[in-house]
């Protein structure tokens, strides 16, 4: 394949049939055509409309807590001893994540199109908890898919989305993983097409989806952009955040990828290693193919048959990723790196001990990447990492990992 | 250009009755099996036969397709192996139109220009690929359609009259009409409905239009074949294949006279879906 021509602006995307480059598009059963087309109606009514942006501010600021802090991570960059690292606090909004940023959204477009019913697939449970507790405030039936591997390993979540009144259906196909919830929440919708909402988590899935979902997550980027320049002066010299489908990295990327002299690192997860098939790190070892209604990165056989990955963070354990990614990564503006699931470990016990902070373990791949670079770099540069959300849900899952009882 | 699906349809027509469209899962539960079980959907009465190709991910399908594609999978099925079975099958019948039924990915993986010169050499005659609208028609639908293959659209409750011209338009062989809105193997909707469904797609096209999703037993064949050209039958068909199969995918009968008999049954209720039109 030719490498694309680099473009005038990395932040034009998608195009008008959702593509961006070769990625993206519309891969639905008819049944749903017309609800995405639909769904893509509205979205382009409300995305402009100052009404809707008020509201969303509204809540934003009163409700989920924003403008989230950029936080100057001083215990870790003495620890490291190299450049300044700034950690963009989404683990202190409402439900402990970015979850929240495109769940407001979703739910103010739902509410739009006067649908009755909210049907969400989740991985780690963050967005199942961002959609049951906006689901809970809107006074909407919620029905939360997720895969019954996680629900093992993320019991307390399933807890709070239960308490904020959602049914949690466990999904046993497959792996059990964030993968086979999409499936069935795809059944459901396609079952359900006349009252039901699909409130995806990621920036992916068939158009518009990556594009609305980017466009609610990068209040990210353009407040940490603005911060910095408060705080510093001046843009960073990197950022960095995790990619599991990749809403948090591209909601932090975005505003920043016209800013030619920032570098751009996304965080696969490495697993156990790349060699073998226990990572999901889709763009270091995988191929474009079509799975949940885009074409993608995914790791697959040479029958196009999709692999079900592994990482010990649920909310990274997907074999995909959001289009704009895999662009972004053939284009060449960002580099995607994986870090594998004991580097992660290791970066969530020393923020927690230098910093105080229990940090997600998939925003832990992040932070493990700066330790690894950090060190490298001068004294003057900045680096800002995203960390996506706080750690608690992850405590059981690093305590067995550590061999310790709870 | 006519296809084996145009003249075979175009004989239903003369004889004044629907198409029993007969569904299998190809390498389900093994290679062998499968074949045998396609080469007795003709002599059972099955008039058209959808190949279904497994795929890891079949967003649009219920539990018992489903299993059926993962069974076919753990046996070692690759779309290489469901192009091969087409060919084996074709050096004994060439007469009876195949049509692969599945998901795009394996096709996108194979090649789409590769892909589609070794369908026509395994004898294929239309495809139909569940998460390919016609918004994404330039992927597979036009390449085929220059190939000579059919391009079968589905239609659905959800396609109304301002988008059905869209999804016609690159349409051949025969329209799909998906009976409800849902995944594979759910209720058959009211039949009243569905009638006035195909009414209303024929206002839009020549192409005969079948109707599947949700049709299990003869008597329903039967109904639904009295106002469409044809039914199609899967769920049911996958089922009595996974009814002769032990808990451990040990085979308790023979899959292929299980389906046998089932499809005889099945294929008694279209011959006689014009007397119930009549009725």
């Amino acid at each position: 394949m030719d490498k694309p021509a680099t473009p005038n602006s990395f932040r034009t995307g998608p195009d008008e049939q959702g593509m961006f480059g070769i990625f993206g598009g519309r891969f639905v059963a008819e049944t749903l055509m017309p609800l995405i087309l639909d769904l893509e109606r509205h979205w382009n009514e409300v995305k402009n409309d100052p009404d809707f942006k008020a509201e969303l501010q509204n809540l934003s600021t009163h409700y989920a807590g924003r403008p989230s802090k950029l936080y100057f991570a001083e215990g870790l960059t003495k620890h490291l001893g190299g450049a300044k690292v700034y950690f963009k606090r989404e683990d202190l909004n409402h439900t402990g994540s970015h979850k929240i940023n495109n769940c407001l959204g979703q739910i103010l477009l739902a509410k739009r199109m006067g649908k009755k019913r909210i049907i969400a697939e989740t991985g780690a449970g963050q967005h199942g908890v961002a959609s049951a507790t906006v689901a809970a405030r809107f006074g909407y039936p919620c029905v939360v898919y997720m895969g019954a591997t996680d629900v093992a390993r993320q019991s307390p979540n399933v807890f709070r989305m239960k308490l904020l009144g959602a049914e949690v259906r466990p999904v046993t196909a497959g792996h059990g993983t964030l993968k086979d919830a999409m499936n069935e929440a795809l059944r459901d919708w396609v079952t359900n097409v006349e009252d039901t909402y699909y409130l995806i988590g990621t920036a992916a899935g068939p158009h518009p989806y990556p594009e609305l979902v980017r466009d609610f997550q990068s209040v990210i980027g353009s407040e940490a952009r603005a911060q910095i320049l408060e705080q510093e002066g001046r843009l960073p010299d990197t950022i960095i955040a995790c990619v599991g489908g990749g809403s948090n990295a591209i909601g932090m990327f975005h505003p920043f990828l016209d800013d030619r002299q920032v570098r751009i690192i996304g965080i696969e997860a490495g697993g156990r290693g790349l060699d073998g098939i226990e990572h999901c790190a889709s763009m270091n070892a995988g191929a474009p193919g079509v799975l949940h209604g885009n074409r993608t990165y995914l790791l697959q056989n040479a029958d196009g048959q999709i692999m079900d990955g592994h990482s010990i963070s649920a909310g990274l354990d997907y074999p995909g990723v959001g289009p704009e990614h895999s662009w972004l990564r053939d284009s060449g503006r960002v580099e995607y790196v994986p870090i594998l699931d004991d580097e992660a470990l290791e970066a969530f016990q020393l923020t927690t001990r230098v910093e105080g902070i229990i940090p997600a373990l998939e925003s832990a791949h992040a932070i493990a990447h700066a330790v690894k670079i950090v060190p490298a770099m001068d004294k003057d540069q900045i680096v800002i990492v995203n960390l996506s959300g706080r750690g608690d849900k992850d405590v059981h899952t690093v305590a067995s990992m550590l061999g310790m009882e709870i | 250009m006519t296809t084996r699906i145009d003249r075979r349809m175009a004989k239903l027509k003369a004889e004044g009755r629907p198409a029993l469209v007969t569904y299998f899962m190809s390498g389900d539960p093994d290679y062998d099996t499968a074949l045998s079980i396609m080469k007795a959907l003709p002599k059972a009465g099955a008039d058209i036969i959808e190949m279904g190709m497994p795929f890891s991910d079949p967003m649009a399908d219920g539990p018992a397709i489903q299993a059926a594609g993962l069974r076919a999978l753990k046996g070692g099925q690759t779309l290489v192996k469901t192009l091969q079975m087409a060919a084996e099958f074709r050096t004994s019948d060439n007469e009876t139109p195949i049509v692969l039924m599945g998901y795009y990915n394996p096709i996108y993986i194979y090649g789409v220009d590769r892909f589609l010169k070794d369908a026509i050499a395994s004898g294929i005659d239309g495809l139909i690929v569940v998460d390919l609208p016609p918004e994404m028609d330039e992927e597979l639908c036009i390449p085929a359609l220059k190939a000579g293959i059919n391009f079968i659209r589905l239609a659905t409750p959800t396609t109304d009259d301002k988008r059905l011209p869209k999804v016609l338009q690159n349409t051949s062989g025969f329209v799909y009409y998906v009976s409800m809105t849902g995944i594979t193997g759910s209720a058959l909707a009211d039949t009243n409905k569905v009638a006035a469904a195909v009414k209303r797609i024929k206002g839009h096209t020549d192409l005969p239009v079948c109707v599947g999703f949700g049709v299990k037993t003869a008597e329903q064949a039967r109904t639904i074949g009295a106002n469409a050209d044809g039914v199609v039958v899967g769920t049911a068909i996958v089922n009595a294949v996974a009814n002769v199969l032990g808990p451990k995918g040990e085979k308790t009968a023979d899959p292929a006279e299980a389906v046998a008999t089932f499809v005889s049954g099945l294929s008694q209720g279209v011959r006689s879906a014009r007397l119930a039109a009549a009725e």
